[in-house]
């Protein structure tokens, strides 16, 4: 059997929808009435973002060598490569049927990193001292 | 079993099934066993505050059993030890981000008058940077004294009225301070 819907049918939706709006609106209105003239007490220094009472030096955006970032960045992705390393090594024992497989398997994933940190190296990425290659000059 | 004392009701008119009393009474009542502390410790009357707060003592029991360790959430500042003057204005700054109703205790001879140190480099008395409300003397005093010291403090919130913090004379008062309010607040 089909079901047919009217519009009186979703009248209910509307009318929540509604007493969701206005009771929003009325506990602003409330509260902004009864809460009063009254309020904190406001100092420039207790409006600081830091509250360990060293006077706030300088702004925290500043430029700062990209090399931190890439460093960062490279050695969360080897790091995390590593961590996969550890069930499988834990479990190589039991690979009873086709251990070669499950070797080779990982020598794979290895290798692949391994392109990628062959890339990273001809890129220079992990050049600190060098300046980064100029593209107009083409790497 | 434990035994334990409730907290006395404020004076009121109190009949079966109801209870009427000023409204400043029961917020004091509430503070006054809510305070949460924020130590202030240099030195040895920290040493002090360890025992104080420690089970033998026990702080919690006056209902401060959570140090806050920012100002933004503390009631009363508690300096405890010798206060350089290079650490006056982290005492001052911290004291400032303190949010309203905020009071402070100098604890011991240090914090209260520079103690033994009449030297060029220690401030001489922390009231000369922010107001203290309660003194605690000793050099260092011993936990009863502090707690003592804690209880005068819960007596001061209990009776105090919900309007002194935005009194004329308060703005005044923190102006002697160094301490300027923002317009409009």
């Amino acid at each position: 059997m089909e079901k047919v819907f009217v519009q009186q049918d979703f009248f209910p939706v509307v009318l929540q929808l509604g007493v969701a709006l206005a009771f929003v609106v009325a506990v602003m209105i409330v509260t902004h009435t009864i809460g009063g003239k009254r309020r904190r007490i406001r100092t420039i220094r207790k409006e600081d973002n830091f509250e360990c009472g060293i006077e706030i030096q300088g702004n925290a955006r500043f430029p700062f060598s990209v090399k931190y970032f890439l460093i960062a960045i490279l050695f969360v992705l080897f790091d995390v490569e590593v961590i996969f390393f550890y069930p499988w090594a834990i479990n190589f024992k039991s690979f009873t049927a086709d251990r070669f497989t499950m070797f080779a398997e990982m020598m794979l994933f290895i290798g692949i990193f391994l392109v990628g940190f062959y890339y990273i190296l001809k890129k220079g990425a992990l050049d600190w001292n060098t300046p980064p290659k100029s593209p107009e000059k083409g790497n | 079993m434990t035994t334990y004392t409730k907290v006395a009701p404020p004076e009121g008119f109190s009949s079966p099934g109801l209870f009427a009393t000023a409204f400043d009474k029961v917020i004091g009542l509430a503070r006054s066993n809510s305070i949460w502390p924020l130590p202030f410790a240099t030195s040895c009357c920290g040493i002090e505050f360890m025992a104080t707060v420690a089970s033998h003592y026990d702080l919690g029991r006056f209902g401060a059993e959570r140090l806050s360790y920012s100002p933004r959430q503390a009631d009363l500042l508690m300096v405890m030890g010798t206060i350089a003057k290079k650490m006056a204005p982290i005492v001052e700054q911290v004291y400032e981000q303190m949010a309203e109703p905020r009071w402070v205790i100098a604890v011991g001879a240090c914090a209260a008058s520079g103690g033994i140190f009449d030297t060029y480099s220690v401030l001489q008395g922390i009231d000369r940077i922010v107001p203290v409300d309660v003194y605690v003397p000793g050099c260092p005093p011993r936990p009863e004294q502090i707690l003592d010291g804690f209880m005068k403090i819960q007596e001061l919130v209990k009776n105090e009225s919900l309007r002194k913090r935005y009194s004329p004379e308060y703005k005044a008062m923190l102006e002697r301070f160094g301490m300027t309010t923002i317009k409009g607040s």
